[in-house]
């Protein structure tokens, strides 16, 4: 049988006794490489997998829609230098009856690559198949409104197309490198149920909206090296007298702007997230080791009388923080990786695309077990150092008492004020202050990661908040297919179980700021409007004026502009007027890229006389069902948003996703706080327990003797509380800073109550830790503490 | 004679180390009175210091009696054993067991804050003829030093019974000597019934009584005619 070394034994012995602190480090270090694990994997399969259907299924590089084009035009398109190749295609939206849902669903039928072509955004059938070329009933759903709407190939719609009912059989289930998140106009997170992308023949699909032999939508991939400002320029000059809705390139494409996104944010919590965690357990190892050399003087050195050598007794203790490192490392590739498996979950309910193995498993696990190592030997190397430094004949005396002396507290003259007890206090805390100052450090992260945390969770919920209860205060909105006259919104207003309506006008435009030029909608809305409303992020209502725009602050700071100066409007619909229009204030609204101007000044900028986009409308709750049913039947009715609808889809969204993150992020600063406590006290009481013993002995009660110790933990603890406030104040407004996309900003919301939640969990972990080592006090024996020198 | 300050009646102290059991004390019987200086004395293992342990109510007997005054000691819990120490007995270790963190003035005001009437730190660091070295942290004193602050600690609260553990066990013969000279001191002028646990033989002139100590049993108690000034021992 092979026997271990002595040493070896020792080791794991010494683990054993110090099991306590033992846990707290690998769990520290667990949450690290889970973290890692979890996020990298995550991050490396989300990018690795994007790039890879981008590639396969040739996503385009750059996208125009325009009103009519005959096929020709497309061949001065071709002729654009830095144009590699290009699609032309047909793209309508249209209103959905589906099988099961009340309100009318909204659809874009887009044709089908042609595949023989080498055709662009090529289509990946996941099941089924694809329609039969000539058909004009057949449809490939996309797997997000298949699977919301469980449709299966053989299953029928109703759609209304141009004006027409056509029932369309769908015959597969397909996803498109264009589609991965679909978002369907008005929409703040996707509903699936709601919104989905049809692909048909496209012959059939021509003749249902007069395109025959024209296009109406243009893809474009780019050559090499090719200005994509340039081509962008080009293909709207050449689109401009049919229509063009303004050219635009991946940057500004919903579905990769949204995936893009979150992969960068992903990326940067798996940097940020493990290395807090690295760094904390490097700091436990660092003082559990240290200690532990200190305690263990005469054994090193009786070793090195033995013979040993300094490298070996160095290598022993190393040898320790390793086993503690890799029991972390272990338990966190083990639990990193299913809850990669579990993100991923998730990300595939919101993203449509095929996930691949990034085929990096074993590397990032391996990464995780090396990062483990080098944070316990960076904890773990001045100790061991120390031991191996150790004289043989000075280690085998008892340590000399520690100095001490008198602190600028104490010199300020609050000596007379101290009682003995609290200068013990002071200076033991002083004596060692890059300790005191590391251990105040940690308890902060806790308390700000839980603020952090919270902080979003809360931005969040403001954020849906402040859309879905002050901004949208409509239950329904519902879309014309074009701009109508009055006798539209009069048409509203008589459908029954409507109790009041409001008119708006919504136009796609382009705005222009100098050289800058940006995308956006224009909302004409009605001054006096109940409905919908021009917010502030702090609930303060804009009043609508009767010249000139207000602009959302992204778009304002997007284009560089303020109130007072004037922006050129590009109408990107109808005669596509360009108009030079005042800026009369900047809404701080936190979504999107929007302008709000009165819809009767919208109507005079488009010169298309009093028309509406659609209209908003509040409905008498009991006849929802026959209203719904009724819209589905209206020609002109491009579809509805449902207000509710959108609410619980956030409310689903923010449950399974965020809502996991959150718990796990609690988890991990409880387990920063506890370990950092309990550790911090059980060294305390290991270099301390003999003067505790003498406490106790002079005739000092066992409350009294755990006040002094704890009472350390408790100044670090206190101290480290309202520094984590300002810690996670300043960690919310980086994340904010961070986490704010093109699409929306992050609102920075900070309640007294996730404060004081926050510290208030820390101090209660931290509780918890003082009461697991003033049992150990209890238990201490007197008689034994006093005996042992060591 | 006056009633017993402390006595013992049929005490035993077994330890269980493992699956051994180890008689640390047999039966043993023995009274203490008031202002009495008492040299225990006896090799490693005799038991000097369960004995000592036992009667500063760091420990309760496996059987029999330990009574201080008409206070039993055998059954008190920790907060009447607490309580006992606290107002009753003062104690010196061979090791000192100063706190690091506390200058030799602060060492003795730890007790003093918790004592009912106690001498002030200073007037007991002038018993052990310190004064001078008050604000000095232990770091900054010699070892005779740091165990004349552990007697002014021990004394400061006028305890009616001072136990020393080898309290010249550490110390030359010359520091030794003074440390003594400090506990006969005590004795005498502040009548402290005073213990004194020693190898050293030559210890035991100093006594009124003497008490020899084998395998957990008293094996002698001799009373001295004339009590040997500490400056006049030597070892």
């Amino acid at each position: 049988m092979v026997r271990l070394a002595a040493l070896d034994l020792k080791m794991f012995r010494d683990a054993w006794h110090l099991r306590g602190q033992v846990i707290a480090c690998a769990l520290v270090v667990a949450g690290g490489i889970n973290s890692f694990v979890s996020l990298s994997s995550v991050n490396r399969t989300l990018a690795a997998s994007q790039a890879a259907f981008y590639e396969d299924n040739r996503f385009a590089d750059a996208f125009a829609s325009l009103v009519r084009a005959p096929e020709p035009v497309a061949r001065s398109l071709e002729a654009i230098p830095g144009i590699a190749a290009l699609e032309t295609r047909v793209a309508v939206r249209v209103n959905l009856d589906v099988p099961g849902l009340a309100e009318p669903a909204r659809g874009l039928v887009v044709s089908m690559p042609v595949e023989a072509a080498g055709g662009l955004n090529a289509l990946h059938l996941v099941r089924g198949r694809l329609p039969v070329p000539g058909s004009a009933d057949e449809a490939l759903a996309s797997e997000a409104f298949a699977k919301a709407n469980a449709l299966e190939p053989g299953d029928t719609i109703r759609a209304v197309m141009n004006g027409r009912y056509q029932r369309l059989r769908v015959v597969g289930v397909g996803i498109s490198p264009e589609y991965i998140y679909a978002l369907g106009p008005g929409q703040l997170v996707p509903d699936n149920r709601r919104f989905g992308i049809l692909w048909m023949d496209r012959k059939a699909l021509a003749a249902a909206y007069d395109l025959d032999g024209a296009f109406n939508d243009v893809a474009v991939r780019l050559a090499p090296g090719a200005s994509p400002a340039t081509v962008l320029g080009e293909m709207d000059r050449v689109l401009a007298p049919y229509g063009g809705a303004g050219a635009y390139d991946r940057e500004d494409q919903l579905s990769h702007r949204f995936l893009s996104d979150e992969i960068a944010q992903n990326r940067t919590m798996a940097r940020i997230t493990p290395s807090i965690f690295l760094a904390v357990g490097a700091f436990l190892l660092y003082t559990v080791l240290t200690r532990l050399v200190q305690m263990q003087r005469s054994q090193v050195g009786l070793l090195k009388a033995f013979g040993y050598s300094g490298a070996r007794i160095a290598f022993h203790y190393l040898q320790l923080a390793l086993v503690i490192s890799l029991v972390g490392a272990a338990l966190g590739v083990g639990t990193g990786l299913p809850f990669a498996g579990h993100m991923l979950a998730l990300y595939a309910e919101y993203y449509f695309f095929p996930m691949r193995d990034h085929g990096a498993v074993l590397p990032v696990g391996a990464v995780g077990v090396g990062l483990a190592v080098l944070s316990a030997a960076l904890g773990a190397v001045p100790a061991a150092l120390k031991a191996a430094r150790l004289p043989p004949a000075e280690s085998m005396r008892p340590e000399p008492p520690p100095r001490f002396h008198s602190g600028v507290v104490e010199r300020w003259g609050l000596r007379r004020a101290l009682s003995p007890a609290m200068r013990m206090l002071v200076r033991n805390l002083a004596r060692r202050p890059l300790r005191l100052a590391a251990s105040v450090t940690g308890i902060a992260v806790a308390v700000a990661l839980l603020v952090m945390m919270t902080a979003m969770m809360d931005g969040i919920r403001h954020l849906m908040q402040w859309q879905f209860s002050v901004v949208q205060r409509e239950d329904i909105q519902a879309l014309l297919v074009e701009p109508r006259g009055n006798r539209a919104f009069h048409a509203f207003q008589s459908l029954g179980g409507v109790v009041q309506a409001e008119p708006f006008r919504l136009v796609a435009v382009k705005l222009r700021a100098g050289h800058r030029t940006k995308r956006g909608v224009l909302y004409g809305l009605e001054p006096d409007g109940q409905m919908r409303r021009v917010v502030d992020g702090d609930g303060t209502p804009w009043a609508l004026p009767p010249e000139g725009l207000l602009l959302t602050a992204i778009f304002a700071d997007t284009l560089g502009v303020r109130a007072g100066d004037r922006l050129e409007v590009e109408v990107l619909e109808g005669a596509r007027p360009r108009k030079s229009v005042p800026i009369v204030g900047i809404v701080d609204e936190p979504i999107g890229y929007a302008a709000y101007v009165s819809r009767a000044y919208a109507n005079r900028l488009l010169g298309e006389g009093d028309v509406l986009s659609g209209a908003y409308l509040r409905i008498d709750d009991d006849a929802r069902e026959p209203l719904m049913a009724r819209l589905k039947t209206l020609p002109q009715v491009a579809g509805a948003n449902l207000r509710e609808a959108a609410r619980q889809q956030f409310d689903a969204m923010i449950e399974r996703s965020v809502g996991i993150m959150i718990a796990v992020n609690l988890l991990f600063a409880w387990i920063i706080a506890f370990g950092l406590v309990y550790n911090g006290a059980r060294i305390a009481l290991s270099e301390r327990g003999y003067e505790l013993a003498t406490l106790r002995v002079l005739g000092f009660t066992q409350r009294e003797a755990a006040s002094l110790l704890l009472g350390e933990q408790g100044v670090i603890t206190a101290v480290g509380l309202p520094f984590g406030m300002a810690l996670g104040i300043g960690f919310t407004l980086y994340f904010v800073w961070m986490l704010s996309t093109q699409m929306w900003r992050m609102p920075y919301v900070m309640t007294g109550a996730n404060l004081v939640g926050a510290m208030g969990a820390v101090a209660a972990a931290a509780a918890a830790s003082g009461a697991a080592v003033a049992w150990r006090l209890r238990h201490m024996d007197l008689v034994e503490a006093l005996k042992a020198r060591e | 004679m006056a009633e017993p300050v402390l006595r013992m009646k049929d005490v035993s102290k077994v330890y269980r180390v493992g699956d051994v059991e180890v008689v640390a004390l047999h039966e043993v019987s023995l009274d203490l009175h008031a202002g009495e200086f008492i040299v225990l004395l006896g090799p490693s293992g005799s038991g000097k210091s369960t004995l000592l342990n036992l009667l500063g109510g760091l420990d309760v007997p496996t059987t029999g009696e330990v009574d201080y005054l008409d206070h039993s000691l055998s059954d008190g819990g920790d907060e009447n054993l607490t309580r006992f120490r606290r107002e009753h007995v003062g104690f010196v270790f061979q090791f000192y067991n100063l706190i690091p963190s506390l200058t030799a003035e602060e060492n003795v005001a730890l007790v003093t804050d918790i004592a009912r009437s106690p001498l002030s730190p200073r007037e007991a660091l002038a018993l052990v003829g310190l004064t001078e070295r008050a604000d000095h942290f232990p770091a900054q004193l010699s070892g005779g030093e740091q165990q004349r602050v552990a007697i002014a600690r021990a004394v400061a609260k006028r305890p009616d019974v001072l136990l020393c553990d080898e309290p010249t066990g550490a110390l030359d013969v010359v520091t030794g000597r003074l440390v003594l000279e400090v506990l006969e001191r005590v004795n005498r002028e502040l009548g402290t019934l005073t213990a004194v646990i020693t190898h050293n033989a030559s210890i035991a002139g100093m006594g009124d009584r003497v008490i020899r100590m084998s395998s957990g049993r008293i094996v002698d108690i001799a009373t001295n005619a004339r009590r040997l000034p500490a400056s006049e021992l030597e070892w």
